[in-house]
């Protein structure tokens, strides 16, 4: 199982789309680790420099509803996953996004609109995020002791994957 | 309880149901490109898996970036022939054959009513046009489809788009969609599929469908689906001919696939297209949409028509109607790329691609193009492009540009004019 949890970055908006995440001329890349350098390169939101540093040490992203629409690119979860992203919180996914970050053992994870909005109260100090799958609960806080935690749930599918390691190892093991 | 054409797709095909709501379906179509499918293929390779499920079953196609324009998109569709070649691949296209996938496999007849179908491509939804569960995935499916001939899904949901009413002049499949997605939002049908009825449904032929279906994955549906019926048994003529004794047995057959009356929806949406109007994306998002007649004042420096939207004969037809005997405004740059080699040859034959040339278009090869900004026509930073295709994402066509997503007659329309126009003036 891929490791969960460490600093987050808050990406306020909703409909971030993978032309976002990842532009459409680096999906001449067949290799993952070339997708480093350009995570969330288009991406126009204030504050937020996709060439930061503090982009470099996230782990987890913390966004609003229908992260990941648009094209079916695999190559977005990819360039977080080479970026040590695992985790992606949101108010919801577009279906194939959701399905990517699942089948390649990684999570996405969906909790409601009050719950996404408390987290973001959080945001303007630096936030962590802890991660029980185990117990399916989060925790975050902040370097100034302001904490949130909340359970979250993921399907009886979407768990198998994360635990196998992804599709490829499921569906080989099975089919 | 009736069940929907969907439901019943999934019901002939279910492999496994491995935790309550996961549905893992066989598959009938698994497509390629050179853009999702070399990634696949090399992890194939490192797990000592390089094996195809059915190579009869797999349709592969170098589509996106075509000719290749640099080393890495050479290399990208290397890797798909070598492997197309190695696993005997029959069904695979390569310059001079190749043409846009959504366009290119259905013209073949590798789609038909009742199969299921994904491909590493979000607009695989178009093949829902022939009354096909047809999906967009990711690499790793796409992946387990290639080895394993399989695919998992959750339960679907479906919702009941129903079209009536009389299409008003000047008013395309385009710009029904776009007014669709306006209602529904861009993820107003995240995890449901888009059963389109109705008289304008009926009336549509299969390119129009194909526009529908297309974009249903810009409203965030699975799949957009059309009721298959004697326009799709027509299409299909010559690649089902042998399977019927009649196109009355094809039909019959075709309606088994057919929503039942008492089908549950989770939503039904009606809409009378009468009060439609020629329609054009504005900002970043395929349901911010408004009338074209408010956007005359945007000035655009490049038309595109093509894509697996807009590209197909009956697309370049309705602009060339408009663009005949006109000339491009001054400063706009016209580019018009037919789908496939036959809606080339066919548009070369008719007169369509001089009408295009006379007004001062050049006419590229068979590719996706302009569209996601790979390969060809790329806007500069701060250009607006009139286009055919299907997201106006940001830097969709190029860092910095500005994409209006519209009808073929209206990208004609602000072709000759320079600026965003209402078609209808100019039919």
């Amino acid at each position: 199982m891929k490791p969960f949890g460490g600093a987050v970055v808050f990406l306020d908006r909703n409909d971030i789309n993978t032309d976002e995440i990842i532009p459409a001329k680096y999906l001449t890349e067949v290799k993952k680790e070339n997708l480093k350098n350009y995570l969330l390169e288009d991406l126009q939101i204030d504050g937020f420099d996709p060439k930061g540093e503090k982009l470099a040490r996230v782990k987890v992203v913390v966004t609003r509803a229908n992260f990941g629409c648009g094209s079916s690119r695999e190559h977005a979860p990819w360039a977080l996953e080479v970026n040590d992203i695992t985790l992606v919180i949101a108010e919801s996914f577009a279906r194939i996004f959701r399905q990517n970050m699942f089948n390649c053992g990684m999570m996405a994870v969906e909790l409601p609109a009050a719950t996404i909005e408390k987290i973001f109260k959080l945001a303007d100090g630096d936030v962590t995020c802890d991660v029980d799958f185990a117990g399916r609960k989060l925790v975050f806080k902040t370097s100034d002791g302001r904490s949130e935690s909340t359970g979250f749930t993921t399907t009886e599918f979407d768990s198998a994957l994360v635990e196998s390691g992804g599709w490829v190892e499921f569906a080989d093991a099975r089919y | 309880m009736g069940k929907t054409i969907v439901e019943k797709i999934f019901a002939a095909h279910r492999r496994d149901e491995p935790f309550p709501g996961t549905q893992v379906l066989n598959l009938d179509v698994v497509m390629c490109h050179e853009i999702t499918t070399p990634v696949a293929i090399a992890d194939l390779e490192w797990r000592d898996k390089d094996r195809v499920f059915d190579s009869t079953k797999i349709k592969a196609v170098i589509d996106h970036v075509t000719p290749s324009k640099d080393t890495k998109t050479a290399v990208q569709a290397k890797i798909l022939r070598d492997w197309a070649r190695r696993h005997q691949i029959r069904d695979f296209f390569d310059i001079g054959e190749n043409g846009v996938c959504h366009a290119i496999f259905p013209e073949k007849g590798f789609i038909r009513p009742g199969y299921t179908v994904i491909m590493g491509d979000s607009h695989t939804c178009t093949h829902g046009a022939f009354g096909a569960f047809a999906a967009g995935v990711g690499t790793t499916d796409l992946e387990v489809g290639i080895l394993k001939g399989v695919c998992a899904f959750r339960e679907p949901k479906t919702i009941r788009v129903n079209l009536n009413g009389t299409m008003p002049f000047g008013v395309y499949a385009k710009d029904v969609i776009l007014s669709v997605i306006r209602e529904l939002t861009v993820n107003g049908a995240t995890d449901c599929v888009l059963e389109f009825r109705g008289e304008v449904v009926d009336n549509f032929d299969m390119d129009e469908r194909m526009t529908l279906c297309n974009m249903a994955i810009e409203a965030g549906a699975t799949c957009g689906i059309c009721l298959p019926d004697e326009k799709t048994a027509d299409y299909l003529r010559d690649f089902i001919k042998d399977d019927y004794d009649s196109k009355a047995q094809a039909l019959t057959n075709f309606k088994k696939w057919w929503s039942d009356d008492d089908a549950v929806y989770v939503k039904t949406l009606n809409f009378d297209v009468s009060k439609f109007v020629p329609v054009a994306t504005v900002e970043y998002k395929p349901d911010q949409v408004k009338p074209l007649s408010e956007l005359t004042k945007v000035r655009v420096d490049q038309v595109y028509i093509g894509s697996c939207t807009n590209g197909r004969l009956s697309d370049l037809h309705a602009a060339a109607r408009i663009l005949k005997g006109k000339k491009l405004a001054t400063g706009v740059r016209g580019i018009v790329s037919p789908a496939t080699p036959k809606i080339f040859d066919e548009a070369m034959r008719d007169g369509t691609m001089a009408v295009f040339r006379q007004a001062g278009f050049r006419v590229t090869n068979p590719t996706c193009g302009a569209c996601l900004g790979m390969s060809n026509g790329v806007l500069a930073p701060g250009e607006v492009c009139a286009s055919t295709t299907n997201r106006n994402f940001t830097g969709r066509m190029g860092a910095g540009g500005m994409v209006h997503l519209m009808s073929p007659a209206a990208a004609a329309a602000a072709a000759i004019c320079g600026h965003l126009a209402d078609p209808r003036e100019f039919m």
